[in-house]
C-alpha cells in the first residue's frame, strides 16, 4: 500500500471538480487524482498512490543522487576495494 | 522504466555495497520502518549482500498487519450486511480477523468489492443509490490524502449512502514507541520514502535528539534502500545523530502541503491500538466530529465486538523487531499465505509473507 510508482503524466482533465489525469506506468495507463500537485504539468514524473499523485518526482536530484552514488564508489575503488569482491 | 530502472543498475549495487563494506568497522542495528522496503529488501536479497556487521530490523510498517483486529471484525460484521457493499483495498481481503476474513464474507454472499482508488467506492455509492457503500479507509500517511479526499469528494457531490471505517495509524508515534521500548536493540532508522513524501520529515529531528538515533529518509529501489543504508552507517561510523534525506527526488523537508490540509481538514488525532503491539497514544487519525455523517462506526451498529487472536501468532513480536519471522514456530507450518494466523502472513508488506516469499529454509517443507 505504500509502494508508489512513478509514472508519467499523458493527460490532465477536470472529473466532477478533481484535477485528474492519466499515468502512463512503462506502458500501462491508468487514471490518478493530481489535486494535490496544483503545479504539475503533462510530461512531469510523479509518485501514484492508491490513485493519487502525491508528489512530483524531480529529475534534477534523481541525476544528483545517482551521481553521488557513483562518485562514492568510485573513492571506494581507489581506496582498494574493489567490487568484484563482493559477491552478489 | 524511468526513475526504476536506473535505481536498480547491478553495477552500482555492487559498488555502494562496496562502499558499505569500506566503512564498517563495528555491528550496527538499523530499521526500516516500512513494509514495501522488507519486501523489496528480501526480494532482492539485498540484506545477504551487506558486511555481517550489518543487521537489518523489520519494522511495522505494513498497514494491513497493524490494522487492529477488532476494526478488521467490524468490517466482517459490516460487510455481512445485506443492504451494504463494502470496499476495500485488495490487501485486506485475505487479513484474518476473529476466525473468518473479508473473502469467507463474500463467499457468503456479501458484496465486498476490491478498489484500487477510494475515489472508485464513491463512484460506486453514486452508482447504487438505495445500497450504503463503506470504504474500509486503513493506512499510513501514505493512503491518508486519497482516503481524506473520497469524504471531501462524497460531501461535496451530496452523496449521502457512503461512509469510511477509519483506521488510520502515524509513522512518528510508532518510531518514538520503538525507540522508548527498554528492549530496542534499534541504532538507525531508514524513514520510510513515501510517508515523507505526504508528511515531509520535520517530525523527525526531535525524535532523531531525544533519542540519539540516525535517521534516513530512504527510497525503494535496491540502490535507494542501499544508499540509505551507507548514509546512515556514515552517521553511526562517525558518531553523528542527524536526520538526513536520501530519497530527495520525491521528498521534501515540507512534505505535500495541499495533502496535509485536506488530511487536516478531516482527519484528528487519537490514540490508536497497533495490532499485536497495542495502544500507541496519539498514533492514529479518525474522522473529524464535523464529519461524523460519513462514520461508518455511527451507521452501523455492529453489537459486542469480541476480537480473538491466535494465540500461536507472534506477529507483535516481529512487528516490533523482537523477532525474525522465521523465529516463529507457526512460520510455514500452521501459518503460510494460503492459511495464516496473523496479518503479517498476508499483506505485500508483512515481513512474515516476505521471509516466506523468498527466505523459506530448506528445512521447512510444504
Ligand atoms: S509466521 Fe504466522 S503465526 Fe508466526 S508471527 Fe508470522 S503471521 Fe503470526
Amino acid at each position: 500500500m505504500c509502494l508508489g510508482v512513478p509514472g508519467k503524466i499523458t493527460a490532465i482533465y477536470d472529473a466532477s471538480g478533481l484535477k485528474m489525469g492519466k499515468v502512463d506506468f512503462g506502458g500501462v495507463t491508468r487514471e490518478a487524482c493530481l489535486e494535490y500537485l496544483p503545479d504539475v504539468q503533462v510530461g512531469d514524473y510523479t509518485v501514484i498512490h492508491v490513485g493519487f499523485a502525491i508528489s512530483q518526482i524531480s529529475e534534477e536530484d534523481a541525476m544528483e543522487t545517482l551521481k553521488l552514488l557513483n562518485e562514492i564508489a568510485d573513492i571506494g575503488e581507489e581506496l582498494g576495494v574493489q567490487p568484484g569482491e563482493v559477491k552478489a | 522504466m524511468k526513475y526504476i530502472d536506473e535505481f536498480r543498475d547491478a553495477e552500482l549495487v555492487k559498488k555502494t555495497v562496496a562502499e558499505i563494506r569500506r566503512v564498517v568497522t563495528r555491528p550496527h542495528t538499523i530499521m526500516e520502518i516500512c513494509g514495501g522496503q522488507t519486501h523489496a529488501i528480501m526480494h532482492f536479497g539485498l540484506d545477504q549482500l551487506l558486511p555481517p556487521e550489518i543487521e537489518l530490523v523489520h519494522g511495522p510498517g505494513c498497514p494491513v498487519c497493524v490494522t487492529p483486529l477488532e476494526q478488521i471484525d467490524k468490517a466482517l460484521a459490516i460487510a455481512a450486511r445485506p443492504d451494504v457493499i463494502f470496499t476495500s483495498y485488495g490487501d485486506m481481503l485475505r487479513v484474518p480477523g476473529s476466525g473468518r476474513d473479508l473473502f469467507s464474507v463474500r463467499a457468503a454472499g456479501g458484496d465486498v468489492r476490491v478498489v484500487y482508488s477510494p475515489l472508485d467506492a464513491v463512484k460506486i455509492a453514486q452508482q447504487n443509490p438505495d445500497k450504503q457503500v463503506v470504504f474500509f479507509a486503513i493506512g499510513f500517511e501514505t493512503t491518508a490524502p486519497a482516503n481524506a479526499m473520497s469524504v471531501v469528494q462524497a460531501q461535496a457531490m451530496g452523496v449521502t449512502n457512503f461512509s469510511v471505517l477509519v483506521s488510520h495509524v502515524c509513522v512518528p508515534p510508532a518510531m518514538h514507541a520503538i525507540l522508548g521500548s527498554p528492549d530496542s536493540r534499534v541504532q538507525g532508522f531508514l524513514a520510510a520514502g513515501h510517508v515523507c513524501a505526504v508528511m515531509g520529515y520535520w517530525e523527525y529531528p526531535p525524535i532523531a535528539a531525544q533519542y540519539q538515533t540516525p535517521m534516513v529518509v530512504t527510497g525503494f529501489e535496491p540502490l535507494d534502500i542501499l544508499q540509505g543504508i551507507l548514509m546512515t552507517v556514515y552517521q553511526l561510523e562517525e558518531g553523528r545523530v542527524e536526520v538526513e534525506n536520501g530519497y530527495p527526488r520525491a521528498v521534501t523537508f515540507d512534505g505535500n502541503k495541499p495533502a496535509q490540509a485536506v488530511i487536516n481538514r478531516v482527519f484528528e488525532v487519537c490514540d490508536r491500538k497497533w495490532r499485536g503491539i497495542g495502544v500507541i497514544p496519539a498514533s492514529g487519525w479518525r474522522l473529524r466530529p464535523e464529519f461524523s455523517q460519513f462514520n461508518a462506526e455511527e451507521r452501523f451498529d455492529v453489537g459486542d465486538i469480541q476480537p480473538e487472536e491466535s494465540p500461536l501468532c507472534q506477529a507483535g513480536l516481529v512487528l516490533q523487531g523482537l523477532l525474525k519471522p522465521d523465529g516463529c514456530l507457526a512460520f510455514g507450518k500452521e501459518c503460510a499465505p494460503e492459511h495464516p494466523l496473523g496479518a503479517t502472513m498476508v499483506s505485500a508488506e508483512g515481513a512474515c509473507a516476505a521471509y516466506y516469499r523468498y527466505r523459506r529454509g530448506l528445512e521447512i517443507k510444504d
